[in-house]
């Protein structure tokens, strides 16, 4: 049984179908993020989930009820908008409770429904205010705490933090993420920023032109992207997408490229599955991450294919935290993720430590994982 | 505000100053003399009127032919003043503006946040009644009047002046919540607000400016209107407008200027205090939608 769950949904705006057989299931108390660029379809799915748009084809079930035809109202969901949608002329205590009050919940219910959400919210104090008297954040809870004082089954966030400065967005993230752990909410999350994606979620979809390109936890879909576009999608900076060959020698697998004075560099792969091994001969897009690519003292100690291959270092660019440094491999741009206090030169050959574990490698033509 | 002005005005020297306010000062009388002779003459004695000069201070004050011009005067044939058409037209007008907002209103409300198939040919055939001049409809008008059994009634106007004035104000009100953010409507549906509901509770407190806007509109179009006034009115029915053509054009006995100057100006009245009074609230509410963020 699952608690919430869109079968084969597709939905088409005339002739032009913008979804396209959706398949997803999400598990009671699931952080589930929807995440793509604008227009591959994560907000048109969350509004068929809210009913606020039709369903071309296919089902959604909440708690195994179909809900077809189901009013919004009646779905028992909540959702927070972008803009927050406060009633600009009632009061905060009036925009959480107006819900209550067309469900016909009785006045003393209603009140303490609202001192129970506020608490959580600290927003007591706020209760006589209009929305137009508050700050960014501020309003951000009140569209919270309309959405938590229903009690829903399943909270819909249509991409709630993107109004807010970046200072106020990291808070409300964590926000968020405390809320769901102290209630064991239901979440289904709308956003285009992979960050939030992946601190937020328990699982993520990537979504890209109507399709969902990849449904998995935080750390599948950040480890194992299941093509290039997640691959690139996720993850700042992305992962460098390395032009290269198979070669097989004495049972052992190797990609090979060149380094930026042109000389050729192989990197074994640890456990070649048999789809690699078919590739012998022919050229892949070798995919690693930044921080597989660093310092030699910075790499990663408890890995045991770590390759050091030299190169030219190229534009370094402090970050506080880490130091990125451009180079070239076959051919292409790559960023290496070092240590703040590594000791590199611009233009200089540098010893770069490659973490074979986690490369990933993909095929040129469909762009899919080679598994 | 004196402050902000202050800071963001042009600069100026005093003697263009002093030259600017000559130059609106003289506009503003231009503009107000025939309103002074008429305020003038209606506290006149007539003698005074026929025998001497139009734009002379009264030498007797006299409120007389504004008394006469409310209670006693001579409309048509009977000698009533104006009073009871005043009446006829605030019963008149009052409905229609009603309506014709209220339904203005849920019009724009449907048109923009329950779009159907073919609105917007809708809303472009609606606005054809902006357009079309009152003449066009007298007759087919008049034809439906007679078969609601309606010609010659205070509703019968009513009807007229709200079918007419729906073009206006569901342009007003369509275009103003065109700018309304539809989040809100999906918020408010997900609340379980029905469509009346959200009519009420969230978009009508927030239309302020646009009720205002399209009562000016209509209060003033409704209460002016002689044409149809004088079409489709009965003598138990008929208008302030057509009352007051009725006053002035009579063409037995002494024209009584005085008394015409002051009938002129009670008709005159009722739209100007809406302007004064509706217009305060019009530009507060501007102000109120442009400070919220």
């Amino acid at each position: 049984m699952s608690f919430l769950k869109i079968e084969n949904v597709t939905k088409s705006f005339g002739p032009v179908e913008v979804l396209h057989k959706v398949d997803i299931t999400v598990e009671e108390g699931e952080f589930l993020v929807l995440v793509g660029p604008s227009g591959c379809g994560k907000s048109t799915l969350l509004n068929m989930i809210a009913g606020l748009e039709e369903i071309s084809s296919g089902e959604i079930y909440i708690k195994d009820q179909p809900m077809g035809g189901v009013h919004p109202s009646n779905r028992n969901i909540a959702m927070v908008f972008q803009s927050y949608a406060l009633y600009p002329n009632m009061t905060v205590a009036q925009n959480i409770t107006f819900g209550l009050e067309m469900h016909k919940v009785p006045k003393p219910e209603r009140e303490a429904a609202l001192d129970k959400v506020s608490k959580i919210l600290q927003i007591e104090q706020l209760h006589d205010r209009k929305p137009g008297q508050l700050s960014g954040g501020q309003r951000q809870r009140v569209a919270m705490g309309r959405a938590l004082v229903r009690n829903p089954d399943v909270f819909l966030f249509d991409e709630p933090l993107s109004n807010l400065d970046a200072k106020l967005r990291v808070d409300m993230r964590t926000e968020i993420k405390k809320l769901h752990q102290n209630l064991a909410a239901t979440i289904v999350y709308v956003t285009h920023d992979q960050i939030e994606a992946l601190t937020l979620s328990t699982r993520i979809a990537v979504m890209n032109n109507g399709y969902v390109q990849q449904l998995g936890t935080p750390k599948e879909i950040y480890d194992t992207p299941a093509n290039i576009f997640v691959a690139s999608f996720i993850g700042s900076p992305s992962m460098n997408l390395i032009p290269a060959s198979v070669r097989m020698e004495d049972g052992d697998c190797f990609a090979e490229t060149t380094n930026s004075t042109g000389d050729v560099i192989s990197l074994k792969f640890p456990n070649p599955g048999e789809a690699l091994r078919a590739y012998n001969g022919k050229s892949i897009i070798l995919g690693i991450r930044p921080e597989a690519i660093t310092d030699p003292e910075g790499a990663d100690r408890h890995s045991k294919n770590i390759q050091t291959v030299k190169n030219t270092a190229g534009v370094i660019e402090p970050a506080g935290s880490d130091t990125f440094v451009a180079n070239t491999l076959g051919g292409a741009e790559c960023v290496a993720r070092m240590r703040a206090d590594a000791e590199v030169h611009f233009g200089e050959i540098f010893d770069f430590a490659i973490n074979m574990d986690k490369a990933v490698p993909f095929d040129p033509e469909n762009e899919n994982r080679i598994i | 505000m004196a402050v902000a002005s202050v800071e963001t005005s042009i600069r100026t020297g005093s003697m263009t100053r002093v030259f600017l306010y000559l130059v609106l000062i003289l506009f503003s009388l231009f503009y107000l003399l025939p309103f002074v002779v008429m305020v003038l003459n209606s506290l006149k004695p007539l003698s005074e009127i026929t025998g001497g000069n139009m734009m002379a201070l009264p030498e007797v004050w006299t409120v007389e032919p504004w008394i006469s011009a409310w209670a006693t005067a001579q409309i048509g044939i009977e000698p009533t003043g104006l009073s009871p058409y005043f009446w006829n037209s605030i019963k008149m007008v009052v409905p229609a503006v009603a309506i014709s907002t209220m339904l203005g209103a849920l019009n724009g409300y449907v048109l923009t946040k329950w779009r159907f198939r073919g609105d917007t040919i809708f809303f472009g055939l609606m606005l054809f009644a902006c357009f079309i001049p009152f003449q066009i409809v007298l007759i087919p008008m008049a034809r439906v009047l007679g078969l609601t059994g309606l010609a010659g009634s205070t509703p019968g106007l009513v009807l007229v002046h709200v079918v007419y004035g729906l073009g206006f104000t569901t342009l007003y009100f369509r275009n103003y919540y065109m700018a309304f953010p539809t989040e809100l409507v999906r918020a408010a549906q997900i609340d379980g607000a029905g469509f009346f509901n959200i009519f009420w509770r969230i978009l009508l407190p927030s239309s302020g400016p646009i009720i205002v806007v399209s009562v000016i509109w209509q209060f003033t179009n409704i209460w002016n209107d002689f044409l149809f006034g004088a079409s489709f009115a009965d003598l138990d029915s008929q208008p302030m407008t057509v009352a007051l053509n009725n006053l002035v054009s009579s063409s037995t006995g002494v024209k009584e200027y005085n008394v015409h100057f002051a009938g002129a100006i009670i008709a005159a009245l009722p739209t100007l205090v809406v302007y004064i009074v509706a217009g305060r609230y019009f530009v507060r509410g501007l102000m109120a939608g442009s400070v919220k963020g």
